[in-house]
This record gives C-alpha cells, sequence and structure tokens, in this order.
C-alpha cells in the first residue's frame, strides 16, 4: 500500500482490527482482576480511539502512519531476532530480553541474581504467583484516559517484572531489553514493564529497545518507588527508522526516594515517550533528562509530568534534542504543584539544536501550581551552532566538520556526562558519531 | 613572510579597511595602533579568515601564497594563529581535548605523527608553566567561568602550543592588570625568534613597554596613516591620535 493511500484512510481506520485481534488472542489463564481489567481497558480504547492533533496533547503529533497502519498483532511464540538486537549493552550484569512483548528465557541471563533482587517473566509472575503484581500491575498506568496505555493494558500478556526487596542494594545495572521485530509485515507488540523497589532498596536499570523493519511497540512502563528507595534509571531507544515507538512511563513515588532516568531518544519514525512522575512523599527527589536525536522525516515527543503531590520534594529536568534535516520534535514538560506541596523545587530547562532549517520543535513548558512557597523556574532555548565558536574552532586548525561535531557533542555532553553506566555513555557517543553528517 | 596589499574589507555591509599595505618579515614584531573603530581587530580578523569579513579588493599574500583563498582552517594548519580580542566560550568542550585535537590537526597537516594523550600532556604543562596557567584550567571547558586575564593568558598558551610561523594578538593586552599584562608579555616574548613574525594590535602603548616592537603602525579610518619604529608609539602616548587625524599630509 502506498504511503498516500493509507492517508486517504481516515484516522482509526484500524481500530476494529485491535478489537478483534483482542477477541481472536489466545487467551492465556490470568486472574479474574487482571481479566476485568483488560476488558475495560479495551472498552476505554474503543471509546477514546487513536488520538488526534485535535486533542492538546497531541496537537503537534500526527499518528496517523501508525493508526493507518494494518498493524498484526505478534505471533505467539518466539520471532526470531538477530544476535545483535539481543546482546546486553552493559555486560555482565544481569539480563532480561522480551522480544515482541514475550519474555525469552533463552535470551536472558538472569543466573546467580543478588539476593533480594528477582527479575521474572512477568507471564510467568501472574501464573505462579498474581498476588505479588497484583497491588501494583495497571494500578499506576491508567487507561481511562490515555488510548496508547488503554491498547496496551488490554493485551496485557507478557513482559518483564523486577522486584528489590527493601534494604536490598543491586551493585551491578540490570538491563531490560525489548526486541521488537517484524513477522514478515508490520507487526505490533505491547510489552509491559514493572519496577518495584522496596523501602530503602537501590538499583540501576536499563531500559532498551532495538528493533528491525516496521513494528509498532506500544510500551508501559510502571515504577514503584518505595520510602527512601533509590532508583537511577535509564531508557535507551534506538528502534529501526521505521519503527514506531509510543510508551508511557509511570512512575509513584514514596517519601525520601530518589528517582532519577534519563531518556535517550535515537530511533524510530515516529516516537512518542509520555513520562508521568507522581511525587507522593514528602522529601522525594525526582530527576527526568533526556537527549535525543533525529533526522531524516523522525518525529520525536517527549511530553513528561511531574506531578508534586507532597511538600519538600525536588524535580530536575533537562532535555536536549539534536534535530537534522526535516526532523521535527515535541517537548511539554508539565509541572504540578498541588495544594499541599509547598517548599517544592523544580526545575525544567529544555534546549534544542537545530541543525538545518528545516528542522523544528514545538516545545512547551506548563506549570500549574496551586501552592503558595514554592520555587518553580523553566527554561527553554532552540538554537543553531554558534557561528563564534566554529570559527574560534577553526582558527585552531579544526576542520568545519571537525567543528560543527565537537560542538554537537558538547551540546548533548551534558546529558551523557551525567550518565553512570559507562559502557551506555561510550555506546550513545558512538551513535551519536555516526549519526552525524559529514558535513552539517 | 606577510605582505598585504590595497586590503579592502567589508563587515556587514559597511566598509571598515579601505586600502591598507603592510609587510612583515620573518622575525618582526609589528605593533597596530589607532583609537576605536579604525580597523585593528577587523585587520586581524581578516588574516585569520573570519567568514564574516569580506575582502572587496586587494591581497595578503603569506609565505607565496594566496592567504585569501585558504579556509581559516587551512590558514592555522600553515601556522597562522590569531589571539582573539573576545576569547569565545565553548561550554562542554575540555580545554585540552579541544587544544589537543588542534595540535593534531596541525601536526597531521606538516606530516608529524600526532601526540598521544601523555604525550600531549607533558608536552602542554611544559607551555602552562610559561604562561603561569593555572593547570587545572586545562580540564575545564574552554573559556567558559575564565576571568578576563584568565581568557588572555589561555590565548597566549594556545598560541605557545600551537607555535605558529605568523602570531597576530588582537587587543590582548586590553582589561588585563599589571601582572597578567607581564605574563602575557612574557609568554610572546620568549616565542620572538627569527623564523616567526608576530603582529601586535593594541589600544594601549603601555604593552609596548613589555613587548617591544621592531615597527609600529598607526591605522585612522580604514588606513595606516603613519609608520616607524618603537618611538612612534612614544609619540602616540604623548600627543594621542588627534595630531595624526590633524596632519594626514605626513603620511
Amino acid at each position: 500500500m502506498s504511503q498516500v493511500a493509507e492517508r486517504l484512510l481516515p484516522v482509526g481506520a484500524h481500530l476494529a482490527r485491535y478489537v478483534a485481534d483482542y477477541q481472536a488472542a489466545k487467551s492465556p489463564s490470568q486472574p479474574q482482576w487482571l481479566s476485568k481489567a483488560r476488558e475495560a481497558a479495551l472498552a476505554g480504547f474503543e471509546r477514546l480511539g487513536f488520538p488526534s492533533t485535535k486533542l492538546e496533547e497531541w496537537r503537534f503529533t500526527p499518528i496517523g502512519p501508525i493508526a493507518g497502519k494494518p498493524f498484526a498483532l505478534a505471533a505467539d511464540g518466539f520471532a526470531k531476532a538477530d544476535k545483535h538486537l539481543t546482546s546486553a549493552l552493559s555486560a555482565g550484569g544481569p539480563l532480561a530480553v522480551s522480544v515482541n512483548g514475550r519474555f525469552a528465557p533463552h535470551l536472558s541471563s538472569l543466573d546467580a541474581l543478588p539476593k533480594g533482587l528477582q527479575v521474572l517473566s512477568l507471564e510467568a509472575a501472574l501464573a505462579a504467583n498474581p498476588a505479588l503484581v497484583e497491588p501494583y500491575l495497571t494500578r499506576l498506568a491508567s487507561p481511562e484516559q490515555q488510548a496508547f496505555t488503554a491498547l496496551n493494558t488490554a493485551f496485557l500478556r507478557d513482559g518483564v517484572v523486577i522486584f528489590i526487596a527493601p534494604h536490598t542494594v543491586v551493585e551491578t545495572p540490570v538491563e531490560v531489553l525489548f526486541v521488537s521485530v517484524a513477522e514478515g509485515k508490520p507487526t505490533v507488540s505491547h510489552p509491559r514493564f514493572l519496577v518495584v523497589a522496596g523501602e530503602s532498596s537501590q538499583v540501576r536499570i536499563l531500559e532498551r529497545y532495538v528493533g528491525s523493519g516496521t513494528t509498532f511497540t506500544n510500551a508501559i512502563t510502571e515504577v514503584v518507588l518505595g520510602a527512601n528507595a533509590v532508583i537511577d534509571h535509564y531508557k535507551v531507544q534506538e528502534e529501526s527508522s521505521a519503527g514506531f515507538h509510543i510508551a508511557g512511563m509511570y512512575l509513584h513515588g514514596a517519601r525520601s526516594g530518589t528517582f532519577s532516568s534519563h531518556s535517550l531518544a535515537f530511533g524510530g519514525a515516529i516516537v512518542r515517550n509520555d513520562v508521568v512522575a507522581v511525587l507522593d512523599g514528602e522529601g522525594i527527589d525526582c530527576t527526568l533528562n533526556g537527549l535525543y536525536l533525529a533526522g531524516g522525516k523522525q518525529l520525536i515527543d517527549n511530553h513528561t509530568t511531574i506531578d508534586h503531590a507532597r511538600p519538600h520534594c525536588g524535580s530536575h529536568e533537562v532535555y536536549k534534542g539534536i534535530l537534522m534535516d526535516q526532523a521535527h520534535a515535541v517537548f511539554n514538560g508539565k509541572i504540578v504543584v498541588r495544594i499541599d506541596a509547598q517548599k517544592t523545587d523544580a526545575k525544567q530547562t529544555n534546549k534544542a539544536l537545530l541543525l538545518s532549517d528545516d528542522a523544528a520543535i514545538n516545545t512547551k513548558p506548563q506549570l500549574e501550581i496551586f501552592a503558595n512557597d514554592v520555587k518553580c523556574t523553566h527554561g527553554a532555548a532552540i538554537g543553531q551552532l554558534d557561528d563564534d565558536a566554529v570559527f574560534y574552532l577553526r582558527s585552531r586548525g579544526l576542520s568545519l566538520e571537525d567543528a560543527r561535531a565537537m560542538l554537537i557533542h558538547a551540546f548533548a555532553s551534558d546529558i551523557l556526562n551525567r550518565l553512570k553506566i559507562p559502557s551506555v555513555r561510550e555506546h550513545l557517543e558512538a551513535a551519536l558519531t555516526a549519526r552525524l553528517p559529514q558535513s552539517v | 613572510m606577510l605582505e598585504i596589499k590595497n586590503l579592502h574589507v567589508r563587515v556587514g555591509g559597511k566598509e571598515i579597511l579601505r586600502g591598507i599595505d603592510l609587510a612583515v618579515n620573518n622575525g618582526e614584531l609589528h605593533a597596530i595602533m589607532g583609537p576605536n573603530g579604525s580597523g585593528k581587530s577587523t585587520l586581524a580578523r581578516a588574516i585569520a579568515g573570519h567568514p564574516d569579513y569580506e575582502v572587496t579588493a586587494g591581497s595578503i599574500s603569506y609565505g607565496g601564497r594566496n592567504l585569501l583563498e585558504m579556509s581559516p582552517e587551512d590558514r592555522a594548519r600553515d601556522g597562522v594563529f590569531m589571539a582573539f580580542q573576545y576569547p569565545v566560550e565553548i561550554p562542554g568542550v575540555n580545554n585540552a581535548y579541544f587544544l589537543k585535537a588542534a595540535v593534531n590537526a596541525v601536526r597531521k597537516h606538516r606530516g608529524q605523527a600526532e601526540l598521544d594523550a601523555m604525550e600531549f600532556m607533558s608536552y602542554v604543562r611544559e607551555k602552562a608553566k610559561i604562561l603561569e596557567l593555572d593547570p587545572s584550567l586545562l580540564n575545564r571547558p574552554v573559556n567558559e567561568g575564565f576571568s578576563g586575564g584568565e581568557k588572555k593568558r589561555n590565548e597566549i598558551f594556545q598560541m605557545a602550543v600551537l607555535e605558529p610561523a605568523l602570531a597576530v594578538l588582537d587587543e590582548t593586552d586590553s582589561g588585563l592588570d599589571i601582572d597578567a599584562l607581564k605574563i602575557v608579555a612574557h609568554g610572546v616574548n620568549a616565542m620572538r625568534s627569527p623564523t616567526r613574525a608576530t603582529i601586535v594590535v593594541t589600544h594601549y602603548q603601555r604593552l609596548l613597554n613589555y613587548i617591544v616592537p621592531d615597527f609600529v603602525h598607526v591605522l585612522l579610518d580604514g588606513r595606516i596613516v603613519r609608520s616607524g619604529r618603537k618611538e612612534l608609539a612614544l609619540q602616540l602616548e604623548e600627543k594621542g591620535y588627534g595630531w595624526l587625524e590633524a596632519e594626514p599630509q605626513l603620511m
């Protein structure tokens, strides 16, 4: 089907297909609470339909290429994924691999996990000990409002679950790799990821998305940050240039928890990341940083919401984008400070570097402040490379290309230097270098 | 070494240099003086190849080559160095990393082996000592958060590291206290050699107490109106630029 013909289809043309897939899918035996949640989610999806650009939250993100494409639900069993897709980035530590939403034990490496750390297949956990996940699963990611969240929940079957027992400090990073592969035709999968960090526990998690072919990854991550727990989280998205990636991460934080998350979006044709962090205890510290690189006709949309629900919480947010060619980015940073959340300290910065006249970004800070003793700052800067700096470097003997590359890396280094997994930082440095045009 | 003939330069549509003639030989140090807006910095930037400075007429020959046909980086690799009047802050680019890339770009061009990190560091530490540059500045982003004096010393430090054949110092002395001025002057004097030519652009005669020029040129309104030996600078100090404006016929 040609692109033009697809555009003629009304948005939502394939809505019924998902519903039919839902009904046709072999239903695994699941606990009743989950079956009910899934049914409700499907109803929610049918009611909401695919979002159109008439909705404020999707104003700059037309998802016609997703809604109008006949994606087939990933088949049962394991799609064949290339070896290079399934290898770990943070070598040595625990690795959980999921292919098209299905936990793949044969590709995972979960022997000899440290005491207090559990890394499980969601399906297995639901079968063996549903009470373990029941208090958390689908509790944070509400399918009521967001169509894609509803869609993921409707198809909820498998994924990855990580439990960190109270007072457990996990030293090595845990890598969770979600692979999306097209099974001979456009393929959709709905991976689910749940992290529960118990009181005073500590963990570093690398959540990575890779893929090949025309895929639609509709991922949901739920993170439960226990009291005084520390989670250092990295999300690396480098799916194929024909891949579509719609993801939501929902965090619930308890008293004195520390959550730091870096979102690194490099791949995909259309990418939408929703991050919703609810700071539901005093003294939580929340960092949400992001770096994205888009070229060609890529569209990368980051929507973040930090909900300061309690007093004395701090949030720090820096998002940076590098846009080439005809790439388009959207950044919407919402900060809510509820009436009780006195002494909130929230800081948001959004910067984009436009390397082409045809690249564009729509950026919007959104502050909703109901408390009166708070500190909230936000800033956005969109610009091109500094000509004076380029000349300065050239006047010392660097070529125009090297000068520009050095300045682009410098722009990104602000985020990359904060990544505490060296192999991830090196990998992304190399990915950045590889993607930069020879003469930008 | 450097031969400038009838140079006309336009910036943002406005003609700033209106026929400069200047010859600088190996081993010589020339001082270019003149009031604000006379075109001193424009001359320096045109030599370095700043893209905003459009040469509308005239020529610059450098070691027999047509300098105006060379890109800024080719000029640098061939030994042209300009110390910036306003060194640019480059957040995120480590000073040592940047300088190593510059040194190796120049070395590669000259057919020399590139320096590895160890060789480079021991090489630059020596140079930093001469300029009394705090070695911690090497590990900071280029010029970011440097004091005015540190920025200017960093320029001369880069010059010492890159060992140019032609050094152009654009108001390197402006805004320096006497201690910093002495350090900068010491750095420049230490580099004077029979194989190197230096052009010092300055607003103030004071610098020339510490860097003694072979020749002094006075720039007024885009032209060199007077050239002489170092004594000319003292006359300027005494009389200001007014007496030259009043007597352009002395050209």
